[in-house]
C-alpha cells in the first residue's frame, strides 16, 4: 500500500518537472517567453537541484547545513576548469560540458567527505556554523587561486598571475584570482538543466526509498536507538552529505556554463547563497522533494516577477519570506488554518446533503 | 523462518567453538546451568559478566555487579529508582565503557566494544522512554531493524537493480513476519508515532527482534502501562522467548509482571548486587524487602 | 611597534564582536535562537547616529541614545511580530524568519539611504594617544571601544547576577517550562533579552562605524557573522566566552590581514573556529552536553 503510494508521489513529482518542461517548450514556440524569463530558466533548474540536494542533508538526514553554496562553487569552478583545459584535446563542447558535470560533483563530492569526516561529529547549531565557516574558507581560497599553463605544465600561485611564471610565449591564465574563469562556453540550456534536475531526484528519491535511505533517515529521528540497531552513523551519516555536497557541485558545473565570467564572489557563492537554498528547503517542507522544486522555482522568479516593482521588490520578497514562515510553523496559524479548512469541509458536506 | 533458523544453528555453531576455545578458563560455568529452559548447559551461558563497575565523578553508579543468564531464560534485574539498572543495560550495549570487568556473549568477550559491534554481535535493546524512528512507519521501524541481515548497496539501491527488489521483498515478508506477531501488522503503514504508546512499546521489541539477536534487553517493558495492558505484554514477552527461543533479560519495576515471567532475578542496590537467584527466593528475601520497603 | 600597534586595534575589533556576540549569546542561551538579523541591528543603529550626527548635526551623545532607543524598539518588536509566534515551533522555522528579518532590515536601509558608502563622522571626539614619541600611535576610538567592552561586561554580569529580570534570565536559559512553572514570565525574560541584545548591538554600531567609517545597508552583515562565530567560538550562551571568543577572532583577523594576506583574513579566522570546535565541540567555555540515554 505504501509502496504505491510513494510511487504515485514520486510519478508526480516527476511528472510536474516534465510538464514545466513542455509548458516553457511551448511558451517558447510561441513567443509567449519574455527573454528576461528566458534568462531566468537555467538559474531556475539549478536553483531546484541546489534545493534538493540540500533536503538530503537538512530533511532527510536532520543535518542544518550552511555551507552548501562552497560545494557548489567546488563544483563550477574544477568544470569550468575543466572544460576550459580540453579546449583543444576534446573539440566538442558537449562532450567537454559532460566531462565537466562529473568532475564537478566528483570533486564536490570528495570535498564533501573530506569536510564531513570531522565535522559530522557535531551537533545542531554549531554544525551550521562549521558549515558555514567551510563554505566561506572555500570562497576566499578559490578567490585567491591563481593557475596558468603553459608548455612546461600548471602552474599554481596564491598570489597573482606574474608570480605563475610562466612562459610568456605559451602561457595562459586559466583561473584569474578574484576575477575568476572567463571564456567558459555557455553550454547550460534549459533542456540540460530539466534532465540534471531529474537525474538529481532520481538519485535523491531512490536513495530515499532504499535501505540506506532508512538507515539515514533512523539516524535523523533517533541516533541513539540507530546505534542499538546496528546503525553505522557515521558512515551514513558521511554518505548523505556527500552525496549532497555532489549533487551541488553538479548544479555549479551548470551554473558554470550559464555564465561567461565565473567568479567566487560573496555573491555568487558567499553564505547568503547557502541561506537562500536553506530558505527553499524549509518554506518547500523539510524532507518534500518536490516542495522544495516548487519554492525554489517561485522564490527565485519572484523577485524577477516583481521587478515591475524595482526598489521594492526586495522588500516585498522579505516580507512574504516572514509571513510564509509564520503562517507555515506557527502552532496558533497551523490551529487557525486546521478550523478554517474542517469549517470549510463541514459547509462543503452540507451543501452536499 | 528456515532462512532464519540455519543461521541461527551456525550462529551456535560458532558460539560452541569459541566456547571451547575459553573452556579452560572458566570450567565452573558448566555446573551454573542448572535452570529451566537450558538446553546446552555444556555450552558457555548466553551473558556472563563479571565483576562490572563504572563509576561517574566518585559515584559508583555499578560496582561489582555479576550476572549469569542462560539460554533461554527469562532473567530480571530489579532494584529501587536510582540503583543502577540501566546503566547496567548501558554497559552492556557498550553505551559506556566499564571501568573494570568483562561481558562475555556466547563466552566471546565483547567488554569495551562499540555499540553497533555489540548489536551485531547480537544483544538488542529496548528504551525506558521509547525510543522509535518517529517519523518512519512502523515497517519502516522493523526494517531498519533487519539492516544488517538483508543487503543490496546504495548504488544497487538508486539504481533498483533487481537485486533490490528481491531483497526489499524478502524485507517486507520478515518485516510483517515480525509485526504479526505483535500484532501490529494492520498498523504498518501507520506512522510511529501515531502508535497508541502500548504498540509503540511493542514496536520497540519487534525492531530490537529483527536484529536476530541471541540476547534481547527491554528496559521497563511495562511502564506507563495499565494492568490489562501489562497482563498482554506479559504473554507477548512469553510467546517471543518460545516462538525465537529467544534468552531475554529485564529491568522491570512491575513485581507482577517480574514474579509472573522471570525465571531468576538479581536484584541491585546502590550498584551493588543485593541478592540473586529463584524469583521465588529473590523475592523472599528480608534484605531484598528492606531494600523496597525500607526498614 | 607595528606588532603591538596591529594587535591593539584587533583587541579593539574583538571588543566590538564581544559586544554584538553578547545579543547572539544571551539570545541563544534564553530563546534557542539563532537570530541572523542581529547583524543588521547594527547598521540600523549605524544609520540612527549618521542621520542625527551627519544630517542633522546634533551632538553624538544624542546619537548614540537615539541609536540605543531605536534599535532597542526594533529589537523587541520583531521578537513580538516574527519570532513570538514561532516559540514553539521548529528552531529552523525561526531561523527562517530571523533572515526574512535580515533581508527586510538590509532593503528598508536600502530604500532609505542608498547603496552608496556613507561617510560616518567618529562619534569619539577626543584625540588619540601618542606613545613612545611618536613612534605607536593608539587611536582615540580603540581606547574608547575597549573601555566600552569592559565596562558592559562588568555590568551586564552584575546584572545577570544581582537583579531579579536577570535571574530569571538565567531560569529561562536554564529550563523554560521549569521557570514558567515557577512564575516566571518567559516572553517577558525574552522580550528584555532581545532589548539588552538590541541596545548593545546600537552600540556596537557606534563603535564599529567610528573606526570604519564606511556605511552601507550590509554594513552589519559580515561583523554579524564573525560575531556569531566568536560567540560560538567562546562557548555560546557564556558571556565571557564571547568576551574571549571575539577578542581572539578580532586578534586573529587584524594580525593576518597585517602579516599573511587581506583576503585570507576571513578564511583564517574560519578555520581558526573549526578547529577549536573540532577540539572542542561546545567552545572554549561552553558546558558539555551529555546526552542521556
Amino acid at each position: 500500500m505504501t509502496k504505491n503510494k510513494v510511487r504515485i508521489q514520486n510519478a508526480v513529482t516527476y511528472g510536474m518537472v516534465v510538464l514545466f518542461w513542455v509548458v516553457i517548450q511551448v511558451m517558447d514556440k510561441t513567443g509567449h517567453l519574455t527573454s528576461l524569463f528566458k534568462g531566468l530558466l537555467v538559474p531556475l533548474c539549478m536553483y531546484a537541484i541546489l534545493a534538493v540536494s540540500l533536503n538530503l542533508t537538512v530533511g532527510i538526514l536532520g543535518e542544518l547545513s550552511l555551507g552548501h553554496a562552497g560545494f557548489m562553487c567546488l563544483g563550477a569552478f574544477s568544470g569550468a576548469f575543466l572544460t576550459n583545459c580540453l579546449e583543444t584535446a576534446v573539440p566538442s563542447v558537449g562532450l567537454r560540458f559532460f566531462m565537466a558535470l562529473i568532475l564537478g560533483a566528483v570533486v564536490a563530492g570528495v570535498f564533501g567527505l573530506l569536510i564531513g569526516i570531522p565535522v559530522l561529529r557535531l551537533k545542531g547549531d554549531y554544525l551550521a556554523i562549521v558549515t558555514l565557516a567551510f563554505g566561506e574558507i572555500i570562497k576566499n581560497l578559490i578567490n585567491v587561486l591563481y593557475v596558468g599553463r603553459d608548455a612546461a605544465g600548471f602552474h599554481f600561485s596564491m598570489k597573482d598571475t606574474t608570480s605563475l611564471g610562466m612562459d610568456k610565449e605559451t602561457g595562459v591564465v586559466l583561473i584569474k584570482g578574484a576575477q575568476g574563469i572567463t571564456g567558459t562556453p555557455r553550454a547550460a540550456t534549459f533542456t540540460i538543466g530539466i534532465l540534471l534536475l531529474l537525474l538529481t531526484l532520481f538519485i535523491v528519491l531512490n536513495l530515499i526509498h532504499s535501505r540506506t535511505g532508512r538507515a539515514i533517515m533512523s539516524i535523523r529521528d533517533n541516533r541513539i536507538a540507530a546505534e542499538s540497531i546496528g546503525i553505522n552513523i557515521t558512515k551514513y551519516k558521511l554518505m548523505a552529505f556527500s552525496i549532497s555536497a555532489a549533487l551541488a557541485g553538479m548544479a555549479g558545473v551548470l551554473y558554470a556554463h550559464s555564465l561567461s565570467t565565473l567568479q567566487a564572489s560573496s555573491n555568487n557563492f558567499g553564505y547568503n547563497k547557502s541561506i537562500l537554498i536553506l530558505v527553499f528547503v524549509v518554506l518547500g517542507g523539510l524532507g518534500n522533494m518536490r516542495g522544495s522544486i516548487i519554492a525554489a522555482m517561485l522564490l527565485t522568479a519572484l523577485p524577477e516577477l516583481l521587478r515591475g516593482l524595482n526598489d521594492y521588490r526586495m522588500l516585498i520578497y522579505a516580507i512574504v519570506l516572514i509571513v510564509m514562515t509564520v503562517f507555515n510553523s506557527s502552532p496558533k496559524a497551523i490551529e487557525l488554518r486546521s478550523v478554517v479548512m474542517s469549517r470549510l469541509r463541514g459547509g462543503a458536506k452540507k451543501e452536499v446533503a | 523462518m528456515a532462512e532464519m533458523n540455519t543461521r541461527r544453528t551456525g550462529k551456535s555453531a560458532k558460539a560452541v567453538v569459541a566456547a571451547d576455545r575459553t573452556a579452560g578458563a572458566d570450567k565452573t560455568r558448566a555446573a551454573a546451568g542448572q535452570t529451566a529452559g537450558t538446553e546446552k548447559s555444556d555450552a558457555a551461558p548466553t551473558l556472563e559478566v563479571k565483576n562490572l563497575s563504572i563509576s561517574f565523578g566518585g559515584l559508583k553508579a555499578v560496582d561489582g555487579f555479576n550476572v549469569v543468564v542462560e539460554k533461554g531464560q527469562l532473567y530480571g534485574l530489579i532494584g529501587p529508582n536510582g540503583a543502577g539498572k540501566t546503566t547496567v543495560f548501558n554497559l552492556l550495549t557498550g553505551v559506556y565503557k566499564p571501568d573494570t570487568g568483562v561481558i562475555l556473549l556466547d563466552g566471546k568477550n565483547i567488554t569495551g566494544r562499540k555499540t553497533i559491534e555489540i548489536n551485531q554481535e547480537g544483544i538488542a535493546r529496548t528504551f525506558q522512554n521509547i525510543r522509535l524512528f518517529k517519523e518512519l512507519s512502523v515497517l519502516d521501524n522493523v526494517k531498519v531493524g533487519l539492516h544488517n541481515h538483508h543487503r543490496y548497496s546504495t548504488l544497487e539501491g538508486i539504481l533498483r537493480l533487481p537485486s533490490f527488489y528481491r531483497v526489499e521483498k524478502e524485507m517486507n515478508e520478515r518485516a510483517m513476519e515480525l509485526l504479526s506477531v505483535f500484532d501490529l501488522d494492520k498498523e504498518c503503514d501507520y506512522k510511529a508515532s501515531n502508535l497508541p504508546y502500548g504498540k509503540q512499546r511493542k514496536l520497540e521489541i519487534a525492531r530490537a527482534l529483527a536484529t536476530d539477536p541471541k540476547l534481547l534487553l527491554l528496559d521497563e517493558p511495562a511502564a506507563g502501562m495499565n494492568p490489562n495492558e501489562t497482563a498482554e505484554l506479559m504473554e507477548t514477552i512469553r510467546f517471543v522467548r518460545e516462538k525465537f527461543n529467544m534468552t531475554i533479560l529485564l529491568i522491570e519495576h512491575d513485581m507482577k509482571l517480574v514474579a509472573g515471567i522471570c525465571e531468576r532475578l538479581t536484584v541491585l542496590n546502590f550498584g551493588q548486587v543485593l541478592a540473586q537467584g529463584e524469583t521465588s527466593k529473590v523475592l523472599n528475601d528480608r534484605r531484598v524487602i528492606t531494600a523496597y520497603l525500607g526498614e | 611597534m607595528g606588532f603591538l600597534s596591529y594587535f591593539i586595534s584587533g583587541v579593539s575589533l574583538g571588543a566590538v564582536y564581544a559586544i554584538i556576540a553578547l545579543g547572539y549569546t544571551m539570545v541563544y542561551g534564553i530563546a534557542r535562537m539563532l537570530n541572523f538579523a542581529h547583524g543588521d541591528i547594527i547598521m540600523v543603529g549605524g544609520f540612527v547616529i549618521f542621520t542625527i550626527v551627519s544630517t542633522l548635526g546634533m551632538p553624538p551623545l544624542l546619537g548614540i541614545i537615539a541609536a540605543v532607543a531605536a534599535c532597542t524598539v526594533l529589537g523587541v518588536t520583531t521578537e513580538r511580530v516574527a519570532y513570538r509566534p514561532l516559540r514553539e515551533a521548529s528552531s529552523l522555522a525561526v531561523l527562517i524568519t530571523a533572515i526574512g528579518v535580515s533581508y527586510l532590515l538590509q532593503n528598508i536601509a536600502l530604500l532609505v539611504f542608498g547603496s552608496n558608502p556613507r561617510q560616518f563622522t567618529s562619534v569619539v571626539t577626543l584625540p588619540n594617544l601618542v606613545l613612545a614619541g611618536g613612534a605607536l600611535t593608539i587611536s582615540s576610538t580603540t581606547i574608547v571601544t575597549i573601555i566600552s567592552c569592559i565596562i558592559i561586561m562588568i555590568a551586564l554580569t552584575a546584572f545577570i547576577n544581582k537583579t531579579k529580570i536577570g535571574q530569571a534570565m538565567l531560569a529561562v536559559s536554564e529550563d523554560r517550562g521549569a521557570a514558567s512553572l515557577m512564575g516566571i514570565d518567559v516572553n517577558k525574560t525574552i522580550a528584555v533579552t532581545f532589548a539588552i541584545g538590541s541596545a548593545l548591538a546600537a552600540i556596537a554600531g557606534a563603535l564599529l562605524c567610528s573606526a570604519y567609517p564606511s556605511l552601507t545597508p550590509y554594513t552589519g552583515s559580515m561583523p554579524g557573522i564573525k560575531a556569531f562565530t566568536a560567540a560560538v567560538f567562546g562557548g555560546i550562551g557564556s558571556i565571557p566566552g564571547a568576551l574571549i571568543g571575539g577578542v581572539i577572532l578580532g586578534v586573529i583577523e587584524n594580525l593576518s590581514k597585517a602579516y599573511i594576506s587581506s583576503q585570507l583574513s576571513d578564511a583564517i579566522v574560519f578555520a581558526v573556529l573549526i578547529i577549536v570546535l573540532l577540539v572542542r565541540p561546545t567552545g572554549i567555555l561552553g558546558r558539555k552536553i551529555n546526552e542521556k540515554v
